[in-house]
């Protein structure tokens, strides 16, 4: 896997989304554009591209950090119920205060999504079996635990399919004024690049760390805050997309090993190709209408994750 | 007697045992010894059916095992692995009914009750009999193992490390009490074992393997020799004659 | 108290519901209202018993207190086919469907997966337990996945009907689905009385079991698929209710610190009539029907769950 190849890739997908869409807008036209052309490439398709670009590339590097900290190769925002603590957290908000600005209810999305992934941490601390499958199996469970109790809520009010289709993860939405949230996590991922070698040693356990000087609860938490408000942006934004964090992360410690800062920039750019690509697919494959990119993520991401899971047991034995 | 017929097992592409043809002879202990990752526990726990091999038979007293009833070949044999690590709260007592299950299943009968309480009492444990087995030291937790397996009355006892994690004391009261279980009734016991010196002191016959294969056997006598154990463990190894026994000297 | 003293006191506490339930406000049209009231109420038995007995029997085969075979994937199975079926024929067709039709489809459905599953896994040998599992829930999150987009999709009434039935209810129940039920729930339970003598030797743990003599992987395997069965009818039957199992075992385990199925499996019975009785009682009399007793028991397990969790250490 060379940088080379993947931001030739990430460049053409990228001016391919451009130019996909119901409103034919062509390379050509970009010569000439007329009002409506010039109108749509700078209200929807290019917050479309941004997004997908900035979700893509941080929720992937969220499960990075993950996987460094609870060094599990498993462990992601979806397989450690912060997604589903970030949609309650969203859930309760729209409940208790319909009114609010979409800045009051990304601060709640965080809390529960921070409180979420620190209770998992907690368990995590708590479990003996600490078996690489055993680990996202706990917190799978406790994510549909905490949808369980969003499910509590939302029923009570009616707005099961409401919130099902307000958090299912779609880029189809998104349009100027309505995506400019996501920018939060741009300095996020600086902030994570600098601090790669910290979540690195942090994850060979609080010992090791506190042997080499490290403050480890301070970084621990960091790591968390930063997954947790990423998370919250994302899903308030464009919504649930499911393995992203799991899987990208785990193709490239195949290709590049286990080293944090060297992999970073892979595992960004990857999580955007990928992303990328799954959303074109959902755009092309019904046009005119569109596949919301949680299902062609969920499709195409339970397969590869299934496919992870048969070559690391190959390793095992 | 246990013997093992061209037996070869690899994990993914790694060969693990490589054409392994042995016999355990009857009422000894045979000790199975060789450097790590020589294959020692992969093939005991061929022996004991635990997992399958890709290539070959094993035969207990003339019959080959991956025909006999799982059921009978309980009161056969028994194998005892390191990973005992139940999480089940569990009397002593208790977990030595266990080894009455090939016989009755759950309903123990009279005569089976008092097999348990004989296991029990051949291993000192009877005054600690309905205490917790996580509340028991290493050596009492192994020894109650052994009482279930005693309590299982089968004629060979396999053993995957039954030392590890033991102090000298308890070793070397659990090698006594497998001698005993040899010399009173009649056991042939095959041992997984680390310690050299314990497999020299307490057994009778030894098996050496070395990546995959068996490269030296015979009785203790004849392989407690220098040269036979540089061969097994590539190092240079000094034999003292202490109070009929040899020892390893291997420190350099 | 012995065990035995604990199994009567459960067992007159469940009696003592289930008549509250039958006989409370009866008023003057009993002869209505009663044979009604029994429907529920041998719903409620077949329900709790097929969830607490699938409960003990996988979390003494995953030597594992914490799990619950909801996450071999059925009951998010469950949904997709509901969803499927509402999104391509709309609700009137489940509605009209032959009841027996649609138990059957979504039963079949269920243990077809379920023998799929079991069958990739079973085709290696020495494969982790939990590796199964892993895959039963990545394919729960796919159908998750796929069923969140066909519901979107749907007209908002339509929706209503198939959130009905999103969530387990005892309050409609189809009385010829009661008795198919049950039928099918004793044979299965016959079946497993050939297997219930290896659960105390199974919960020692995969070898200790090989080394008594039991065929493991023969006898797991049934196991699993006896599973799967008492899953499937449950969820066909009032719909998917994913944590009552891991509530009431949980809490027979804590009533009963044995190891010894005979005490445990009784128990964890009646301790789920209890809790659905009760819980049934609850929703009637004081939520007047406002949420479904699924709804609660999910909560409530489900907190109960991360109780559990950070409470004692697991293994």
């Amino acid at each position: 896997m060379k940088k080379r190849y993947l931001l030739t890739a990430l460049l053409g997908l990228s001016l391919l989304s451009l130019f996909i869409g119901v409103k034919n807008v062509t390379p050509w036209d970009l010569i000439h554009l007329n009002e409506t052309q010039g109108h749509i490439l700078l209200i929807s398709r290019i917050p479309r591209l941004m997004s997908i670009l900035i979700s893509g590339i941080s929720i992937s590097i969220c499960g990075l950090i993950m996987q460094q900290i609870s060094q599990n190769k498993f462990v992601s925002p979806t397989t450690a119920g912060t997604m589903d603590s970030a949609r309650l957290g969203i859930l309760i908000s729209m409940l208790l205060f319909p009114a609010a600005s979409s800045l009051t209810k990304i601060g709640i999305a965080f809390l529960f999504a921070l409180a979420g992934t620190f209770l998992f941490m907690k368990i995590l601390d708590q479990i003996q079996l600490k078996d690489a499958i055993f680990v996202p199996l706990v917190g799978l469970m406790f994510g549909n635990i905490i949808s369980s109790i969003a499910t509590f809520f939302a029923y009570k009010h009616d707005l099961i399919q409401n919130i099902s289709s307000w958090l299912q993860g779609d880029f189809s939405m998104i349009m100027e004024g309505r995506y400019e949230l996501l920018y939060i996590s741009i300095p996020l991922m600086f902030f994570a690049y600098l601090y790669a070698e910290r979540f690195t040693i942090a994850g060979m356990g609080e010992d090791f760390a506190k042997n080499l000087g490290l403050n480890y609860k301070q970084v621990v938490n960091m790591g968390l805050v930063i997954i947790a408000l990423v998370t919250a942006s994302v899903v308030l934004t464009v919504g649930v997309i499911p393995f992203l964090g799991l899987i990208i992360p785990n193709i490239v410690s195949i290709y590049h090993g286990d080293q944090l800062k060297k992999n970073l920039p892979f595992t960004a750019l990857l999580g955007a190709i990928f992303i990328l690509f799954c959303d074109i697919i959902g755009r092309i494959i019904i046009y005119p209408y569109e596949i919301p990119i949680s299902l062609t993520v969920g499709i195409i991401g339970s397969f590869i994750f299934v496919s992870l899971l048969l070559r690391s047991r190959k390793y095992e034995s | 007697m246990i013997e093992v017929r061209n037996v070869s097992k690899a994990y993914g592409q790694k060969p693990v045992l490589e054409n392994i043809s042995v016999q355990i002879p009857k009422r000894k202990i045979t000790s199975l010894i060789g450097p790590n990752g020589a294959g020692k526990s992969t093939l005991l726990s061929i022996m004991s059916r635990l997992i399958s091999q890709d290539q070959g038979t094993i035969h207990i007293d003339g019959q080959e095992i991956s025909q006999a009833k799982n059921e009978e070949l309980a009161k056969k044999i028994s194998i005892l692995k390191q990973e005992n690590r139940t999480n089940l709260r569990l009397t002593i007592k208790e977990l030595v009914s266990f080894g009455r299950f090939p016989y009755s299943q759950n309903r123990l009968t009279q005569e089976d009750q008092q097999l348990v309480d004989q296991a029990i009492d051949y291993m000192n444990l009877t005054s600690i009999q309905h205490q917790y087995l996580d509340q028991l030291s290493g050596g009492q937790k192994q020894r109650a193992f052994i009482a279930m397996i005693i309590a299982q009355d089968t004629d060979y006892i396999l053993l995957d490390e039954p030392l590890n994690n033991l102090d000298m004391k308890h070793s070397v009261q659990i090698m006594k009490i497998l001698q005993r279980l040899v010399v009173e009734l009649g056991k042939t016991i095959c041992i997984v074992i680390h310690d050299i010196n314990f497999a020299s002191c307490y057994s009778d016959y030894m098996i050496a393997l070395k990546d995959g294969k068996v490269i030296h056997e015979g009785t203790t006598e004849q392989i407690m020799d220098s040269s036979i154990l540089r061969d097994i463990y590539d190092m240079d190894i000094h034999i003292q004659h202490i109070q009929n026994h040899k020892i390893c000297v291997y420190f350099s | 108290m012995s065990h035995k003293v604990k199994l009567t006191t459960l067992g007159i506490l469940a009696a003592v519901l289930i008549l509250t339930y039958l006989w409370i406000n009866i008023g003057s049209n009993w002869s209505y209202i009663l044979p009604r009231r029994g429907m529920k109420i041998l719903a409620i038995l077949l329900t709790g018993s097929a969830i607490a007995l699938s409960t003990i029997i996988f979390q003494t085969i995953t030597l594992n207190r914490i799990l619950t075979p909801s996450v071999l994937g059925l009951d998010t199975l469950y949904l997709f086919i509901q969803t499927i079926v509402i999104y391509l024929f709309g609700s009137a067709t489940l509605t009209m469907m032959n009841s027996y039709t649609h138990f059957l489809i979504s039963v079949g459905f269920m243990i077809l997966f379920a023998t799929l599953l079991y069958k990739i896994f079973f085709g290696h040998e020495g494969q982790n337990i939990y590796f199964l599992l892993l895959i039963g829930l990545v394919f729960g999150i796919l159908f998750n996945s796929l069923s969140s987009f066909m519901q979107v999709l749907i007209d908002p009434n339509e929706f209503q009907i198939l959130q009905d039935r999103m969530f387990a209810s005892f309050n409609n129940i189809n009385t010829d689905l009661v008795w198919i039920s049950t039928v099918c729930l004793l044979l299965i339970f016959v079946y497993f009385l050939r297997f219930y003598k290896f659960l105390d030797v199974l919960s020692l743990g995969k070898h200790p079991a090989i080394n008594l003599g039991v065929r493991y992987n023969f006898v797991v395997k049934r196991l699993l698929i006896i599973v799967a069965i008492l899953i499937s009818i449950a969820t066909a039957l009032v719909g998917p209710i994913t944590f009552l199992g891991l509530l009431v075992v949980n809490i027979a385990y804590e009533a009963f610190p044995t190891y010894q199925h005979r005490y445990l499996i009784p128990a964890s019975i009646l301790i789920s009539f209890i809790a659905l009785v009760g819980g049934q009682l609850i929703v009637e009399r004081i939520f007047t029907f406002e949420t479904t007793l699924s709804v609660i028991i999910n909560f409530v397990g489900g907190i109960y769950f991360i109780y559990l969790l950070l409470k004692e250490r697991q293994a």
